[in-house]
């Protein structure tokens, strides 16, 4: 399949994921639309891994077939811990202010 | 010889110490000690320097070297003192006339808080120092440094009664004319080093005839502004009247006996420079008989018996410029020294008279006091002798050897010279009968007063009185005794160097008589003349009018300084205040700081706390960076 198909796979999720973040304020919606921005990145870096591997076979490279995609385990592992911290947050956040709307942060400020 | 080298840096060092222990203990020092201080270490100077003049007469010159002064390269100006002919005599009169006048003061300022006394004598002694180190130099450095503090010293004194703002004016007057004058001596260094590579005066008058004519003119005209100033001569002169605001006893020393001539003593010192320059020569020669004159004409009219023996000195330094013009430089060195005597006599006479009047000054409201002061009248009656140029006075041979020498330039020179000689005898008769002579016409409370001085003023006035009749009889014309200018033959070395190359055509012997004659008998008529008509002077109301008008107020020259120079100045002065100072770099810098603030403002509402606008932010910042990775 050709990359372009991934790219623009990518591309159009990860911009869903920012139109998300910037637009919603209810922030499980937000922290969802950063794992999609996330993921997309994922699966461009996978569809990346594979064309290299394609083309170190037929130019008779050493393989490195495998890299990208156990790269992408370690960020899901990576994003698994951030997204137990993120949600414990947003639990703390609902307990003190019975919203999960992020404009009540604003608050931080003073 | 090595004595005299090993005493001779003591003679400027001891005023230095007494500056110094005075300046220092003037809070804890009674009147008498610092008086005694301020005195004796002059006294000591005095000796010193009879020691040296001593050593000097029999053919003992030298140039001490004591440390490098300043050395760079092959530039090498070393801390030198001086001891010939010409400054040993400058030794005498300054140590001698000081320290009478030293004595003079302490009963002249008895009346002054200790602290304030104790500062007056520092002044004085710092003073003596100065125009010590001016004398002795053995290069143009080292008497500019003297040169530099005896201004400064006179500023001192000139404001000593600091709290009056008029003295304080007259003191920054005379310390800015000088300051323009110094620029000119500065100057004309600089100009040497360049030229010569040395300031030495051995050095710089024995390869004198390496400079061209053009080099020796410039330097010597600028060195001529610095005596300018120094010197009060035209246009310069106008701070040595406003001067006379310092106590009297400085007037006398510094103001007409020794600071005012330093500039003759430098020009003097630097003869063969003027000698091969007969440009600077005639400049010189013209200023100073333009000064006597203007000067003799506005002390005519002066009623401040001060002011009128303020006018009276820069005529005089017009006339000693007059000689150095015409290349007498004996003559003009003579005359400093009789001018020292005569002058500084008629000061003190002046200040025993504002003394006995509970500080009067002004002559209108004086007169008869020939019979409550008879020692201050005898005494002021011979210097004014002395200074009309009466025979056997001192001041007859001085002037009438200027006048020789400037006839035997241009007769011209001598006619109007003259004039000046008459119009001195004039206005010195007019202040001696305006003074002791007639009626008194002060107030009754003033004439009961009126006493004659303590003898700690009258004694210097009857020693400089002795001073003023014989001093003139070391100079004696050969015309008039063979062998009779001891003076001359003294001074010889010191000017060989020109004579060499001047043509002295002297008058003859019959030709120098007439002169003499007629000069003696035109200043004698105005002299009776004068007596006659001011000894039975009544006050009067009426304002001058007239060139007499014009005379009382000084050919208003200060306003006219005042409108050409003093106010263009202060508006450029406030112009640059108020527009560039205040709107442009202020402006400037207020501006920056205005800007920044502005800016942060503004800049500051962007962090408004809302996470969404931070990311929008973000978002736009990694467009921009896209935007220009993909397109530029």
């Amino acid at each position: 399949m050709e990359i372009s198909w991934y790219i623009v796979l990518s591309t159009a999720l990860f911009c869903i994921g920012i139109a998300g973040v910037l637009t919603r304020r209810n922030a499980i919606i937000i922290f969802m639309c950063i794992e999609l921005m996330l993921n997309s990145v994922n699966l461009l870096l996978v569809a990346f891994s594979k064309m290299h591997a394609a083309t170190a076979a037929i130019r008779n490279l050493p393989s490195v077939v495998s890299d990208g995609q156990l790269f992408v385990f370690f960020i899901m592992v990576v994003a698994a811990a951030e997204v137990s911290v993120g949600l414990a947050i947003i639990v703390m956040m609902y307990r003190n202010t019975h919203s999960t709307d992020v404009s009540f942060l604003n608050r931080l400020k003073n | 010889m090595s004595n005299v080298l090993q005493i001779s840096w003591w003679i400027p060092l001891l005023p230095l110490l007494g500056f110094l222990v005075i300046g220092l203990g003037r809070n804890r020092l009674p009147k008498q000690l610092s008086g005694v201080l301020g005195c004796g270490t002059v006294f000591l100077s005095f000796l010193l320097s009879v020691y040296v003049f001593v050593s000097v007469k029999g053919g003992n010159t030298h140039v001490a070297h004591y440390f490098n002064f300043i050395k760079i390269e092959s530039l090498k100006i070393g801390f030198d003192l001086q001891l010939d002919q010409l400054s040993s005599i400058f030794l005498l009169i300054i140590t001698g006339v000081g320290f009478l006048i030293h004595v003079y003061s302490t009963s002249y300022m008895h009346e002054e808080l200790p602290a304030a006394f104790a500062k007056y004598f520092a002044y004085l002694n710092l003073f003596i120092f100065s125009m010590l180190l001016l004398v002795m130099g053995a290069n143009y450095v080292i008497m500019f440094i003297g040169w530099e503090g005896v201004g400064l010293c006179s500023y001192l004194l000139i404001g000593y009664w600091f709290k009056n703002t008029n003295y304080n004016n007259a003191a920054r007057k005379a310390f800015i004319m000088n300051r323009i004058g110094d620029l000119g001596f500065l100057l004309a260094v600089f100009w040497l080093i360049t030229k010569m590579g040395t300031v030495d005066f051995h050095e710089v008058f024995a390869n004198v005839s390496k400079l061209s004519v053009k080099d020796i003119t410039g330097i010597t005209l600028l060195l001529f502004v610095g005596a300018m100033g120094k010197s009060a001569q035209i246009p310069l002169y106008t701070w040595l009247p406003d001067a006379m605001a310092g106590p009297t006893p400085v007037s006398a020393l510094i103001h007409a006996a020794t600071m005012v001539t330093a500039g003759i003593y430098m020009i003097a010192r630097s003869n063969i420079l003027y000698t091969m320059a007969p440009v600077s020569q005639g400049v010189v020669a013209v200023v100073g008989l333009a000064t006597a004159i203007l000067a003799a004409t506005i002390a005519l009219k002066q009623n401040d018996i001060k002011k009128v023996l303020a006018y009276s000195t820069v005529s005089q330094l017009g006339y000693m410029f007059l000689g150095l013009g015409v290349g007498a430089y004996t003559g003009a060195v003579f005359h400093v020294m009789t001018h020292a005597f005569f002058k500084a006599l008629l000061f003190l006479g002046a200040g025993s008279v504002i003394h006995a009047m509970s500080g009067e000054q002004d002559m209108r409201n004086m007169g008869g006091l020939k019979k409550q002061m008879g020692i201050t009248h005898i005494t002021v009656l011979l210097g004014c002798l002395a200074i009309a140029g009466m025979p056997p006075f001192s001041g007859f041979f001085s002037k009438d050897e200027i006048l020789g020498a400037a006839f035997a330039k241009n007769p011209l020179l001598w006619g109007i010279g003259v004039l000046g000689a008459m119009m001195t005898a004039f206005y010195m008769f007019r202040l001696y009968a305006m003074t002791f002579l007639g009626k008194f016409r002060g107030t009754a409370e003033q004439e009961h007063h009126l006493h004659e001085s303590p003898a700690a003023m009258t004694i210097p006035l009857i020693l400089l009185a002795m001073l003023a009749v014989v001093g003139g009889w070391i100079g004696i014309p050969e015309q008039l005794m063979k062998g009779g200018h001891r003076l001359e033959a003294f001074l010889q070395p010191v000017f060989a160097q020109s004579d060499a190359i001047t043509v002295r055509n002297e008058p003859a012997q019959s030709t120098a008589f007439m002169l003499m004659i007629v000069s003696v008998t035109l200043a004698l008529l105005t002299l009776i003349f004068a007596w006659r008509k001011f000894s039975r002077y009544v006050k009067k109301d009426r304002e001058e009018t007239g060139l007499g008008k014009i005379l009382a107020n000084k050919w208003y020259v200060d306003e006219i300084y005042d409108a050409v120079i003093v106010k263009p100045f202060g508006i450029m002065a406030k112009y640059f205040n108020d527009v560039v100072e205040k709107k442009g770099i202020d402006g400037f810098v207020n501006g920056v700081g205005k800007a920044v603030n502005y800016s942060s403002r503004q800049v500051r509402l962007l962090q408004s706390g809302q996470v969404g606008v931070y990311v929008l932010l973000m978002v736009i910042g990694i467009l921009v960076l896209f935007i220009v990775q993909l397109f530029l």
